[in-house]
């Protein structure tokens, strides 16, 4: 087969072009990432990252903030994380003590950017111009939100947790970004606070020292460099809850371009995806020879129940082998053989996944005027020579 | 498989499958300090002053270029944002130019 198209630059396949990118090793603790912005950085992970396994390296994790306050450096000694407002006792634990009092725990799980893919919309979206490389695999190893949250003894009547990180506004009176979980959630048993991330403190980056996981929902609720959760018995009137990150509560969040008066709800579980990692979009294939096709699954907020390949435009579908599971939060790896194709002709193969919840990608891209939720099957075609 | 050595490496026999609880009580965290590149592009051309004395406060100028074409619209719906969101102190008199250069397609130097 031959090489992939963005071996030689990075050009993303974006809805009418556009997707000319720079590569920068220029990041702290990070390799070659994709430049889609120097400050506050957006760096998209190259996608033949994953096609080396279900875990993204951690110096090639996308990296997204919102504010270019981001504190250049962070003594571990001095750090506190704090827990107040509706809770018995409020606490602020140094690093070492939130590692000796608090119960280990590991998870693998998918942290995707909300908008993700957003540069492939039709009509196109403004805001972070993604390929599908705004996503990334992880074992994180941290503790237990609820476990931390019994120490502090939430108070009956509170609603929701609300948390935020040490980045700030570089503008006087601009809205500290703050994010918000309903309590439940937060106590979940799932949802934890990582102090690492595939076995080695958190890249800068990425969220050193602490970084909220939440399996299964989009990464704007995993706060970096968490240093502060305020459990709260009235509902979170902030910017970054209330009015920012918001979809249409349609199916798939999906609307008509322009359509007006649609109910919007905070932005929330992650939808199933499927890729081809080892194909480009159009790929050059040796005629009458196998082709072993790869990529990765997931299933959004439950595990991949199947990964599935069709040759003839979606009226059958063909069961691809699956890789290990390493969680159901996690990446999954398929494999697919697809017959030889003869000289001279062209095969359209698409992949789809079908999650534990019986949810199926659909055929139709969604969407919405923010670009979010992009989950459409995906497809690839085959040239043979 | 490297990763997963590592992994075994830093906390001996944790289960990798499922979220297990493991009773450790150390981990080795270490100060870190950086710098983050500033991003030094500007914009270019007609009309780019407003938008390079306002705009790159809060962000570089790459985040404009790679923008699809948007309508004079959206881009004063962007910049209304700017203002009344996130408390950019844009001038009232560079809210019209800065709107107009952005939806006649911005530029930035190399």
């Amino acid at each position: 087969m031959s090489a992939p198209a963005w071996a030689g630059g990075v050009d993303l396949p974006l809805y009418g072009g556009g997707g000319e990118r720079e590569t920068t090793t220029a990041f702290p603790q990070k390799g070659k990432m994709i430049l889609q912005r120097t400050r506050p950085p957006l760096l998209e992970t190259p996608w033949e990252t994953f096609d080396k396994g279900v875990f993204t390296p951690n110096d090639q994790f996308y990296v997204r903030w919102h504010w270019a306050g981001i504190p250049e450096s962070v003594d571990v000694d001095t750090f506190r994380l704090k827990v107040h407002g509706n809770v018995e006792r409020e606490l602020s634990l140094s690093l070492s003590e939130l590692v000796r009092k608090l119960p280990r725990v590991e998870l693998a799980a998918v942290n995707q950017c909300s908008g993700n893919s957003r540069g492939l919309f039709n009509p196109r979206a403004p805001g972070a111009e993604w390929g599908n490389g705004a996503m990334g695999n992880a074992q994180w190893t941290g503790f237990r939100l609820k476990d931390l949250l019994d120490l502090a003894g939430v108070k009956a009547g509170s609603i929701q947790a609300r948390f935020a990180g040490l980045e700030t506004p570089v503008i006087d009176g601009g809205p500290h970004f703050k994010k918000s979980l309903a309590i439940d959630h937060a106590r979940d048993g799932d949802v934890m606070v990582a102090y690492a991330m595939n076995g080695e403190p958190l890249p800068f980056l990425n969220g050193f020292p602490l970084r909220l996981i939440v399996p299964g929902w989009y990464a704007t609720y995993w706060m970096k460099m968490l240093s502060d959760i305020e459990v709260l018995d009235t509902p979170d009137e902030n910017f970054w809850t209330k009015k920012a990150y918001l979809i249409p509560d349609t199916p798939g969040a999906n609307i008509k371009p322009g359509e007006k008066d649609v109910k919007m709800v905070p932005i929330n579980r992650m939808v199933p995806r499927s890729f081809f990692t080892n194909v480009a979009a159009v790929a050059n294939v040796k005629a009458s020879a196998p082709n072993a096709l790869r990529g990765i699954a997931f299933g959004g907020d439950c595990g991949v129940a199947r990964v599935e390949t069709s040759v003839d435009g979606g009226h059958s579908w063909h069961t691809a082998e699956l890789g290990s599971d390493e969680g159901k939060y996690g990446f999954r790896r398929w494999n697919a053989n697809i017959a030889p194709i003869d000289a001279g002709t062209r095969l359209s193969v698409m992949v789809r996944c079908v999650n534990a919840n019986g949810e199926v990608q659909p055929d139709k891209p969604n969407w919405n005027p923010s670009g979010f939720m992009r989950n459409v099957i995906e497809t690839v075609d085959l040239v043979a020579a | 498989m490297q990763r997963f050595a590592s992994i075994f490496g830093v906390f001996c026999a944790v289960t990798i499958l499922g979220a297990t609880a493991q009773a450790k009580d150390s981990f080795d965290f270490k100060s870190e300090s950086f710098d983050l590149p500033a991003g030094e592009r500007t914009f270019t051309g007609p009309g780019a002053d407003p938008v390079n004395n306002n705009c790159l406060t809060c962000h570089s100028a790459g985040m404009v270029t790679v923008q699809p074409h948007l309508s004079k619209a959206t881009w004063e719906g962007i910049v209304k944002k700017m203002i009344n969101v996130y408390k950019a102190p844009v001038p009232e008199a560079d809210v019209t130019p800065i709107v107009d250069y952005l939806s006649k397609g911005p530029s930035a130097s190399k």
